[in-house]
């Protein structure tokens, strides 16, 4: 290991242990309160704040389902998410278009998708919302999954690996007759494998959590996500903090679970992206 | 002669289904945004055209007239001003203690600090609405505990702004330590060996080469910190709807409540586009001080 380290002496070493592990703890601690306070009564919750619940109940997250409407709001968001894919598909090819061809107009269009990620959501917030008026789209899955389906980002990232690949496999692929989508679908996209998982981590991330879209296009409650429908449950129960602390780590777990299983791929993506 | 025709068009074949969607979702609309606010659309004119006014620079002429805009703008600075240094400052500071060591208690912290960057914002702002209730949520308790009196976390207006700093600095703290994690990494060892011979300690040398090698990753965080301090609406959204006093509203949350609060699109996309001018300036002067620090 010949970067990255200073020398440091044991003894500070285990100083920065106890710093880090005192900070750590203040980081995850409104987790750890999110998710034990999710098992308490409401008469617990209003009258003593002990840290462990006294009496645990799994009410909470019942009522979720019975009296909020959780089971439409998980429907919606995983097939939000799904269609997400298709658009992680899409950036895929448009990387691979920029990275791999040289054709008419490449940089000038390139910059443009660039420039699209200086723009911000408060500013194509109310056009998008009359597009999609326009296009009969407001209120419907469609309308939310549409404005957010590609990304710069996504295709910046995809460009970036897809140029590492040697033009000469693709060259001798093409010489041995296979056709573009061939080769796209057969040799690119299994050696883009691991931006694609980072990638695909990632997707499924922004569609679990999608909020602004959802909120602006769905007026109706049968549209909610995962997001909007908390928001509205924690206007409608404003006190019952119990029920919403479920309802937050309904949505929070799977993800911290998903980020621990895959953790290694998306901290390898940090390296991919801050070596350009 | 087809068979040349049909090479020429295949690579716009692979970008054009994802530039379509960029154009229309993103590039057509600043268009749009642009031309609206140079009118009075409303609910009215969202179902019939032709009653939509041309109202010249009014909108933006009221927006400055307009209590409400001047104060969102006003605590927008605030945000910015205090919240990106305070994030690049705690960021650089655990990815510095995080890089002192490589065992796996070191690789846990690293996950550990990570895990609020993931999260949803809305959940968070929802259990963090509840940490800071001035009689049930955790804060207070504990504050009880050592005899301090109870903090109006989110309902004190000369507090739920900091308030709201705090949860925001908490959640972006890991994604900035992750980028700056990676940069440390990269600095040759080597430059910390020659240091040490020539007698300079832990924090001279943190000074002279672990700061100078993280430049480029500093003006990064800088830069898209910024940008994402200007546009904070989440946190307000859920957890004061601007208020008390509009003391939390940001430039962001304002034209959300007047464009799909009110319906008034016009008055709304001006907001925005003030927004948008105030980003773009503050990055090309990022860009600016970064090309100068680079020339010397």
């Amino acid at each position: 290991m010949d970067t990255g380290m200073q020398d440091i002496s044991k003894i500070s070493k285990v100083l920065i242990g106890v710093v880090l592990t005192i900070l750590g703890f203040l980081m995850i601690l409104p987790f750890l309160w999110m998710f034990l306070s999710s098992f308490k009564t409401s008469t617990e919750i209003s009258l003593s704040q002990s840290f462990w619940p006294q009496h645990w109940t799994i009410d909470n997250y019942k009522n979720l389902f019975t009296n909020g409407s959780f089971d439409i709001y998980v429907k919606n968001t995983l097939i939000i998410t799904a269609a997400s894919f298709i658009g992680l598909f899409l950036n895929a090819m448009a990387g691979y278009g920029f990275a791999k061809f040289d054709f008419k107009g490449r940089k000038f269009l390139f910059m443009a998708v660039l420039a699209t990620m200086m723009i911000p959501g408060q500013v194509t917030m109310i056009p998008v919302y009359l597009i999609l008026n326009q296009m009969q789209l407001t209120n419907t899955l469609l309308g939310i999954i549409l404005p957010g389906l590609v990304g710069a980002f996504g295709i910046f990232l995809f460009r970036q690996f897809m140029s590492n690949i040697p033009d000469s496999i693709v060259e001798a692929a093409r010489l041995d007759g296979a056709g573009e989508w061939y080769i796209f679908f057969h040799l690119i996209l299994p050696i883009s494998k691991p931006v694609l998982a980072v990638q695909g981590i990632l997707t499924f991330i922004g569609g679990w959590n999608a909020f602004l879209w959802p909120l602006i296009i769905a007026n109706d409650q049968k549209y909610y996500t995962l997001s909007v429908g908390l928001q509205l449950l924690q206007g409608q129960h404003t006190s019952d903090y119990g029920l919403q602390m479920a309802g937050s780590s309904f949505m929070v777990i799977p993800i911290i679970i998903i980020f621990i299983i895959f953790q290694k791929y998306i901290l390898q993506g940090f390296n991919i992206q801050m070596d350009k | 002669m087809q068979s040349n025709f049909l090479k020429k068009i295949v690579p716009y074949t692979f970008v054009f289904p994802a530039l379509l969607l960029l154009a229309i979702f993103s590039l057509v609309p600043i268009v749009i945004a642009l031309l609206i606010s140079f009118t009075g659309l409303d609910i009215t004119g969202l179902g019939d055209w032709s009653q939509i006014k041309f109202v010249g620079l009014s909108n933006y002429l009221q927006l400055f007239q307009d209590n409400a805009f001047l104060q969102s703008i006003l605590n927008t600075v605030v945000y910015v001003v205090v919240g990106v240094p305070l994030v690049i400052i705690v960021s650089l500071t655990i990815a510095i203690l995080i890089n002192s060591g490589r065992n796996s208690f070191f690789k846990m912290m690293r996950l550990v600090f990570y895990t609020p960057s993931i999260t949803n914002t809305v959940a968070v702002a929802v259990v963090w609405t509840y940490l800071y209730n001035p009689s049930l949520g955790l804060f207070n308790t504990l504050l009880a505990k050592v005899g301090i009196a109870p903090i109006g976390w989110l309902t004190d207006p000369n507090v739920a702004k900091l308030s709201l700093i705090i949860l925001a600095v908490w959640k972006a703290v890991g994604l900035n330590m992750l980028i700056f994690l990676a940069a440390l990494q990269g600095v040759p060892r080597s430059l910390y060996e020659a240091a040490e011979l020539d007698g300079a300690n832990y924090w001279e040398q943190t000074r002279h080469i672990t700061l100078p090698s993280l430049k480029f990753s500093i003006f990064f965080v800088t830069v898209t910190t910024l940008i994402a301090w200007f546009q904070f609406f989440d946190e307000p959204f859920v957890m004061t709807k601007g208020g008390p006093l509009n003391s939390t509203n940001s430039v962001a949350l304002f034209v959300y409540q007047n464009g799909f609060q009110n319906s008034n699109f016009g008055y709304a996309a001006a907001g925005s586009f003030v927004m948008f001018v105030a980003i773009i300036v503050a990055t090309i002067i990022q860009f600016k001080l970064q090309e100068k620090q680079r020339g010397e």
